[in-house]
């Protein structure tokens, strides 16, 4: 590229919208832990595997957040936040039909 | 399909496929992942939501239905997301049309039917009252 690269925007802008993502993991997180807690052993069960699952989304999104860390797109880190997406609502359908059991 | 799946999971393969792509189009399309993957997040949220806040319905079990749906259908919002950006990163790579895809519009009607149909269910429920 004869031009140089854009050093800020593109990044910075994907940056952001890493950290946007990771609010609204967090606000999901928020949402089932508060549904999982009327304190029977399954509902705790539930909000501690959710809270494990938005750790593990937190330490795998904070170097595309922050922009530490190798400054790469795509790799493993798309399909495996998607993973965690998908187990967040299995999560949420347990928790939803729990006093259907 | 198990061939898809596992190639998400497989950056090398990706990689290998065509020229390596100006950098700001693989970020562009980076954040329209992301941005998708909001709108599945959106939805669990909105499941966790119907399935705590929702008042008692009329029909038996009709909060359960509505938060399950909201749930799955965030997840296939979000394993749509994964899959859209493969292709597109390939075809970026390969210097070819970006894949074109029904399912904006799929997920556009799904959430109106859905919302028309909560409409119908709320006003039963006033004329119900009276």
């Amino acid at each position: 590229m004869s031009t140089g690269r854009d050093p800020g925007l593109q990044a910075e802008r994907t940056r952001l919208a890493w950290r946007r993502t990771l609010l609204t993991i967090t606000v999901v997180t928020v949402l089932a832990v508060r549904l999982a807690s009327t304190g029977d052993p399954t509902g705790a069960l539930i909000a501690g595997v959710t809270v494990l699952v938005w750790g593990a989304l937190l330490a795998l999104c904070w170097p595309r957040a922050t922009g530490t860390g190798p400054a790469r797109t795509g790799g493993r880190t798309l399909p495996l936040v998607t993973v965690g997406t998908v187990v967040l609502a299995s999560l949420g359908v347990l928790l939803a039909l729990r006093g259907l059991w | 399909m198990w061939k898809t799946i596992r190639r998400w999971f497989d950056p090398a393969e990706l990689r290998s496929v065509g020229e390596p792509p100006d950098y700001r189009f693989s970020l562009a399309n980076e954040r329209t992942f992301l941005a998708w993957l909001r709108t599945g997040l959106a939805l669990v949220g909105g499941g966790l939501a119907a399935a705590q806040f929702l008042p008692p319905l009329p029909m038996s079990h009709l909060r359960e239905v509505i938060a399950v749906a909201l749930l799955l259908l965030g997840a296939a919002v979000a394993i749509r997301a994964v899959d859209h950006w493969a292709r597109t990163e390939r075809a970026i790579r390969l210097g070819q049309e970006l894949p074109a895809s029904r399912f904006p519009a799929i997920l556009a009607l799904a959430v109106g039917v859905g919302a028309l149909l909560l409409v119908v269910a709320v006003l039963m429920r006033a004329v119900g009252d009276r």
